[in-house]
């Protein structure tokens, strides 16, 4: 049992970074129409960006993730200002050539700054554990939990009540018609750039402060969080929420019982998990679990 | 010397992707305090001269190559639709456009867009006074409204970020003729209230009974202009866009079929 839970906990955790990063190809998807392919390229940058202000600047662990979602997020929206800004109007297919390209400049762009090394990302949490009734926690677990879920509120929060968070939907839903109640589509469109690295940031560091380390290799999350994203139907943040835990829990769990049920499989199985399981449901709910009907699928 | 109208525009020319031209030297005006109507038939270019007023060409890849648009005498040819709206110019699109997966107030929220948060209250309860039902179904899905009670949603949503001049497209669409008579009440209205009015209309009747003047627009330039009285009364405009035909008799309906296959087949 203690082993089940245990397994649970891990998925936990992992789900809540997929969750992070889906969010934020959501965020991007829903008010652009575009998926963003550099969204790993975004979380690695945002991640090493951490690893500068903890461990070079030698700044408290908290301000350095701040300050590198901060400073992801206006990369991000300098990314839309000066690069996705010229393409509006033109189909969506080009745009997200684009993103592609993007992902590859901003990989070599990190392995020229910060080269191809693992590095060790200062922080507070490290292998350190907590046991709760009878239970090995991680702490870096814990707190990716608990600040994903402190996120996920504020995220819906700032939807539901602010006037900057209502227009965001009101262009979601019907750009021409938010225009036409003077709402600034470029505005919406940077800040969901901006939005969208922040998450990225933040999951990437939960990761990068975990047993792994920081690596370029880091950006290839977001290719698991993709899935995550599709599960959960592609305009819907609550399905990316949701998708990213399943996709999390999956995985862990797969991996913690691959020699007693998987040992056929080889014993990477629970690599795939992610994308057998997106399979699957695309078969029978071919908008995601909790995506709009009528939405465009690629 | 007069004052300048709310609305003047001046000889504009629309192009669609580079080659479409859709408007061909339309000149306009709504004075002050005013309701002016404009008609014509679909593809006129009704739309695309309420598009050019308020900015929203560029999505659809149009672009004003000649002529001006001016808003209470300030040059607003070519400004972001943003900047209209903070000019003063409310639109209520064709086809009502309400967002429907907000409430009721989330809609108003978000026509209140370019107004400070004081002086939401002041707008929401206006728009309540004018549409009570709107009151009542305020945390109601906007997707599950009626048409009618959608086509007052987006009225409204216009109304609260307190235009000086409101642009319809077409509010009667699909409305029955009850409600269409409503709609109607309802723009003279805010009219009275001090808000000047361009409606673009099918349905010429109910048009030019609210307005003081209506222009007529045919494949991009204005055929027709006067009073709305007058244009009323006008024997072609009676037969063309009123339907109406009690001077000259009912005419057989074989006759109107074989006109227009010759029509269309001799040219």
């Amino acid at each position: 049992m203690s082993t089940f839970l245990t397994n649970v906990f891990a998925g936990l955790a992992l789900g809540s970074t997929y969750a992070l990063v889906a969010l934020g190809f959501v965020v991007i998807f829903k008010s652009t129409g575009v998926i963003n392919f550099a969204q790993g390229g975004l979380l690695a940058l945002g991640a090493y960006l951490g690893y500068t202000f903890s461990n070079n600047l030698a700044l408290a662990f908290g301000v350095a993730v701040l300050l590198a979602c901060l400073s992801a997020a206006v990369v991000g929206a300098g990314v839309e200002r000066l690069v996705l800004r010229r393409m509006v109007g033109q189909p969506p297919f080009a745009v997200i050539m684009i993103t592609i390209g993007l992902l590859f400049v901003i990989e070599p762009l990190i392995t020229a700054i910060w080269g191809f090394d693992n590095l060790p990302l200062d922080n507070p949490w490290n292998l350190r554990t907590v046991e709760v009734a009878g239970l090995v926690l991680g702490v870096r677990d814990l707190w990716t939990i608990g600040l994903t879920a402190v996120v996920v509120v504020a995220f819906f929060l700032f939807f539901r009540f602010t006037a900057f968070g209502l227009a965001m939907r009101a262009t979601a839903f019907d750009p021409e018609a938010a225009l036409a109640q003077g709402i600034s589509a470029r505005k919406v469109y940077a800040v969901s750039w901006a939005i969208a690295a922040a998450l990225a940031t933040l999951g990437g560091i939960t990761l990068a402060a975990g047993p792994g380390g920081l690596s370029p290799s880091i950006s290839f999350i977001a290719l698991a969080a993709f899935p995550a994203m599709i599960l959960g139907g592609l305009d819907s943040p609550a399905g990316a929420v949701l998708g990213g835990v399943i996709i999390g829990l999956a995985e862990a769990l797969t991996r913690g019982y691959q020699d007693e049920l998987f040992a056929w499989a080889g014993s990477n199985v629970s690599v795939i998990v992610p994308y057998v399981l997106m399979i699957v449901i695309l078969l029978i709910r071919p908008y995601g679990l909790l995506g709009t009907k009528d939405v465009r699928r690629i | 010397m007069p004052a300048a109208p709310i609305l003047s525009v001046n000889n504009l020319e629309v192009v669609y992707d580079d080659v479409v031209l859709v408007l061909r030297g339309v000149s306009l005006d709504v004075p002050h305090g005013t309701v002016v109507a404009l008609l014509g038939a679909n593809g006129a270019g009704k739309t695309t001269l309420l598009r050019a007023v308020t900015g929203l060409l560029v999505a659809h890849r149009g672009k004003i190559t000649k002529g001006s648009v001016r808003l209470d005498g300030t040059d607003i040819t070519r400004a972001d639709p943003a900047q209209v709206v903070r000019g003063g110019v409310g639109q209520v699109m064709e086809g009502r456009r309400v967002f429907a997966e907000m409430t009721v107030e989330e809609n108003l929220r978000t026509g209140a867009h370019t107004r400070r948060r004081a002086e939401y209250r002041e707008s929401v309860d206006r728009v309540f006074d004018l549409f009570p039902v709107l009151a009542e179904r305020r945390r109601a899905t906007a997707g599950y409204l009626s048409g009618g009670e959608q086509q007052m949603l987006a009225i409204g949503r216009a109304l609260m970020a307190r235009p000086r001049l409101l642009l319809l497209d077409e509010p009667s669409l699909g409305l029955a003729p009850r409600l269409v008579e409503q709609v109607g009440e309802i723009i003279a209205q805010i009219n009275g209230q001090g808000t000047s009015v361009l409606l673009v209309e099918q349905n010429a009747v109910m048009a030019l009974s609210i307005a003081s003047r209506g222009y007529v627009l045919e494949v991009g330039k204005v055929v027709r202009d006067g009073p709305a009285g007058e244009l009323l009364a006008d024997e072609d405009i009676r037969e063309f866009y009123l339907g109406s035909t009690d001077d000259t008799g009912r005419r057989s309906l074989a006759e109107v079929k074989s006109y227009r296959r010759k029509k269309r087949w001799s040219a």
